[in-house]
């Protein structure tokens, strides 16, 4: 499945990075603690998040996570998408809780 | 090989901006996928501490065929402990560091988890000096 396929059907808003949208997704990862996702996540998941600090595209570039999943509708601050889009790494939104979004995210990705 | 990176205390803006630039360099060079990942976390932690607790530091990155050899020197509070320091959940971070999702106390752990040698050495009140050493021969 590609990054494109679940914005389409989890309905997630694109806020930057549209460049990846091809990515391939292996899976996902939910946390908001920076050295969880340093040290556990893998390549090509998806990471959902709450946080919307610039340092999410710096930790999503050096993990080369597939994209990023802001959850409750939280807006993502400026340095945040346009380093997004300068990494070419889909930074997307969702209105979703996480436990509902990464339910869904598991649910499609089975 | 040698490259050497400046890193400022308190500006997170700029966490992981030496990370970032090894990773292209070893991708340059053609070293191991997983040997680049391994390296990346232990680097990108070491920086971010230099950002959260100290003033400031220097990161020497020293590559040659056998080894990856890190140096991340800085100028801060040290580390009075250092074996609480290496414990998981330890973190003197913070509110602030902590509500953007730093301060987890898992750095060290995850520097030692992905480096084949670490070494840390710190003076209370003068600095810290973490060194990690990455082999290559396989
Ligand atoms: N360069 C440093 N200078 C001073 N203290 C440090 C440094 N690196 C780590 N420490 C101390 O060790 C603790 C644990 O570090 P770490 O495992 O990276 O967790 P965290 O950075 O999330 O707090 C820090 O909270 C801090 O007290
Ligand atoms: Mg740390």
């Amino acid at each position: 499945m590609k990054v494109c396929d679940i914005v389409e059907k989890l309905n997630l808003k694109v806020i930057g990075g549209s460049e990846g949208l091809q990515n391939e997704v292996v899976g996902g990862y939910t946390s908001d603690l920076l050295s969880d996702v340093m040290g556990n996540a893998n390549e090509g998941q998806v990471w959902i998040t709450l946080q919307t600090h610039r340092n999410v595209m710096a930790v999503a570039s050096l993990k080369d996570v597939a994209a990023v999943i802001i959850v409750k509708g939280l807006e993502a601050e400026e340095s945040t998408i346009s380093q997004s889009n300068d990494e070419g790494i889909p930074l997307l939104s969702s209105d979703l809780e996480t436990f509902e979004l990464s339910g869904q995210l598991y649910e499609l990705l089975q | 090989m040698e490259f050497n990176y400046e890193v400022e205390g308190g500006n997170f803006a700029k966490a992981g901006n030496a990370a970032s630039s090894v990773k292209k360099v070893l991708k340059q060079l053609n070293v191991d996928p997983k040997v680049i990942k391994r390296v990346v976390v232990a680097l990108y932690e070491g920086e971010v501490n230099v950002v959260a607790h100290a003033y400031k530091g220097n990161i020497m990155v020293d590559i040659d065929t056998a080894r990856i050899f890190i140096r991340i020197q800085d100028e801060g509070p040290g580390i009075p402990d250092i074996d609480l320091a290496m414990t998981v959940g330890y973190s003197t971070a913070s509110a602030m560091v902590r509500e953007m999702g730093f301060g987890a106390g898992m750095g060290l752990p995850n520097m030692k988890r992905n480096a084949d040698s670490l070494k840390l050495s710190s003076k209370v009140g003068e600095g810290t000096i973490v060194e990690l050493t990455t082999n290559l021969s396989k």
